[in-house]
């Protein structure tokens, strides 16, 4: 124990948490994908010291509340129409670093016209999608993204293609419009691929600063209570199930 | 050679249990404890100190940002 304590001293501190992120405790569920995301997008703020200049588009959804945790300027829009008022944003303001933050049910979904338009349009915005194939706040409905066969609220049988169709690939999609600079798909299941998302998050706010247009950070994602598993299960399952039909890597980087 | 010596703490009160940390652990050093945390979890801990090697993994991946990570350099806690 006595060597613990003389390892635990200032100058060995190689990992802390930052302070972009406030003090409260996250509203999601133990082992949420969205912890960690908000966790590097702080981060990413830290290290490029944008923390005064930074505006975030909240969705609706779990991340509603975003504006608890995370200590920039926010704004929250109506369900789908962060891409919307991103663009609203950023064009009074276009010295600020804007980002929106959407899950799959208000991206791909019910915002699916701000979504496509904001990105052919090539606005100057990042957006950042976490994909976790249902609808968690409202209680584990379908969404668009919901895998052939998956089970859900509104599905318990599973869903059906011939009834409700293939999910959708929206970044695959956004990645053939001309506005968007950077499309990729990441995860933060494992160190290395949480190591890759935040040197994605990065590279997505470095476009931005360089007017490059439009880019989108896509994470495909849990949700343990949605999916009815712990949350070690469900990041497995996420690995077996989601990752062939949302493969990771980058779709388009210009 | 000998290997860096690392150490965490985590924030207990802060700790959901969701056992995340206890996965991406490259030298099996942390568990989730019999105890509860006030909110009802089994927060992580160290239960095999000795082994850590400060890598951070827990640290970076943790959702709700509750370990810290501490490394000194092999030799330097003898």
């Amino acid at each position: 124990m006595s060597e613990i304590n003389s390892i635990i001293k200032p100058e060995n501190l190689i990992y802390k948490r930052t302070e972009v992120l406030s003090d409260n405790d996250l509203s999601y569920c133990p082992g949420c994908g969205h912890g960690t995301v908000h966790k590097l997008i702080a981060e990413v703020i830290e290290e490029m010291d944008i923390q005064d200049t930074t505006i975030g588009i909240a969705p609706v959804g779990c991340s509603v509340l975003a504006y608890n945790f995370l200590e920039i300027d926010w704004q929250q829009a109506a369900h789908g129409r962060a891409p919307a008022l991103a663009t609203a944003v950023k064009r009074l303001m276009p010295e600020k670093n804007v980002f929106s933050y959407q899950g799959d049910g208000d991206l791909a979904a019910i915002g699916t016209a701000e979504t496509i338009h904001a990105c052919n349009r090539g606005e100057n915005i990042v957006m950042i999608f976490i994909n976790n194939g249902i609808y968690g706040m409202t209680g584990g409905q379908m969404a668009p993204t919901t895998l052939p066969g998956m089970a859900a609220s509104t599905c318990p049988a599973g869903r059906d293609v011939s009834h409700d169709g293939e999910p959708i690939k929206i970044s695959e999609i956004l990645a053939q419009l001309p506005g968007t600079c950077y499309v990729t798909r990441q995860s933060v299941h494992t160190a290395a691929n949480v190591r890759k998302t935040k040197k994605a998050l990065r590279k997505a706010f470095e476009n931005q600063q360089a007017n490059k247009g439009t880019s989108l950070v896509e994470v495909v994602s849990n949700c343990n209570s949605g999916w009815k598993m712990t949350p070690i299960k469900a990041n497995e399952w996420m690995e077996e199930n989601m990752f062939p039909y949302y493969p990771l890597g980058d779709i388009k980087s210009e | 050679m000998a290997k860096a010596k690392g150490a965490i703490v985590v924030e207990k009160a802060r700790c959901k249990g969701c056992g995340v940390c206890t996965t991406v652990c490259p030298t099996k050093v942390i568990e989730l404890a019999a105890e509860v945390n006030g909110k009802g979890y089994h927060y992580a801990y160290m239960a095999n100190p000795d082994a850590c090697i400060g890598c951070s993994n827990c640290g970076i991946i943790c959702p709700d940002t509750c370990i810290t990570v501490y490394r000194a350099k092999a030799g330097a806690t003898a």
